[in-house]
């Protein structure tokens, strides 16, 4: 369970998700990326290579230069993880709604009873 | 027909909003939550204490599959007939904190109705905590889907 909790700990923080933000309308090298932010440059790659190790960026070579891609794939595993908390309050929820449909009175009354 | 519950847990934050619209007038909703022997069935819990009303309490007990008792509590900080319940609430002796709940309940017809739950954590580590482990009964229903998708996750890679 270590590594998903580094991705909630990665997308936690707002620069890194600033990041994600900017790196998923196009690939950039860390340079680019870093003149994007006011944060210094070494505090930038600090948060590439958090999001690289829980795979939300993928690194590639390309000649000289590495360019960050976004994986999108990563980020919806993380949307996916609030599906059992999800889930849980919707069961909890069908079972209220279905134990108490047997309160209805059978014909509708069109009053209000306070 | 989206009928389903909607949670929002934004990044960062220490709050969780559950939503969710009922087939049920609201004072049917509202019922539900109000007296014990109805909270027993669809939370499948025993209810110790509910004291529904300004300044009450509750407690509630559950027994996982292994017969471990869980208690959760708290006390009721105000209460609107079939308009809203504030509450606190906390799973005793789990060291996850108390958390504070704002339940909404709204009529949208006369036959239908919404619950909105705003629950605040103490913290954002706290929430997060909690997203990933629903409490109690839910424990380990969620942690058997939690397996499953961890397993579907490593199938793919």
């Amino acid at each position: 369970m270590n590594l998903r909790r580094d991705v909630f700990q990665a997308i936690a923080d707002p620069t890194r998700r600033a990041i994600l933000v900017l790196v998923a309308s196009q690939s950039m090298t860390a340079g680019a990326i870093a003149s994007n932010f006011d944060t210094a440059r070494p505090t930038v790659s600090k948060h590439l290579q958090i999001l690289t190790e829980c795979d939300l960026l993928k690194q590639e070579q390309e000649g000289r230069e590495i360019f960050y891609h976004f994986n999108a794939k990563k980020m919806k595993e993380v949307a996916d993880f609030i599906e059992p908390f999800r889930k849980f309050w919707d069961d909890r929820f069908n079972k209220l709604e279905s134990i108490m449909k047997k309160y209805l009175p059978p014909t509708k009354t069109g009053k209000t009873n306070k | 027909m989206e009928r389903k519950t909607k949670i929002d847990a934004e990044e960062g934050k220490q709050e969780i909003l559950i939503t969710r619209e009922f087939d049920l007038p609201v004072a049917l909703l509202f019922k539900a939550y109000v007296e014990a022997e109805i909270v027993e069935q669809w939370m499948g819990t025993k209810v110790l204490k509910l004291e529904s009303k300004k300044h009450g309490g509750y407690q509630f007990e559950t027994t996982d599959p292994h017969g471990n008792k869980y208690r959760f509590s708290g006390v009721i900080h105000d209460f609107g007939q079939d308009q809203k319940i504030t509450r606190t609430f906390e799973f005793e002796n789990m060291g996850l904190g108390v958390q504070l709940e704002f339940l909404e309940f709204k009529k949208l017809t006369e036959d239908t109705s919404s619950l909105g739950m705003r629950v605040i954590y103490e913290s954002v580590a706290q929430r997060d905590q909690q997203l990933k482990m629903p409490f109690s009964q839910g424990l380990n229903m969620a942690h058997n889907r939690l397996q499953q998708v961890v397993s579907k996750l490593n199938n793919r890679s």
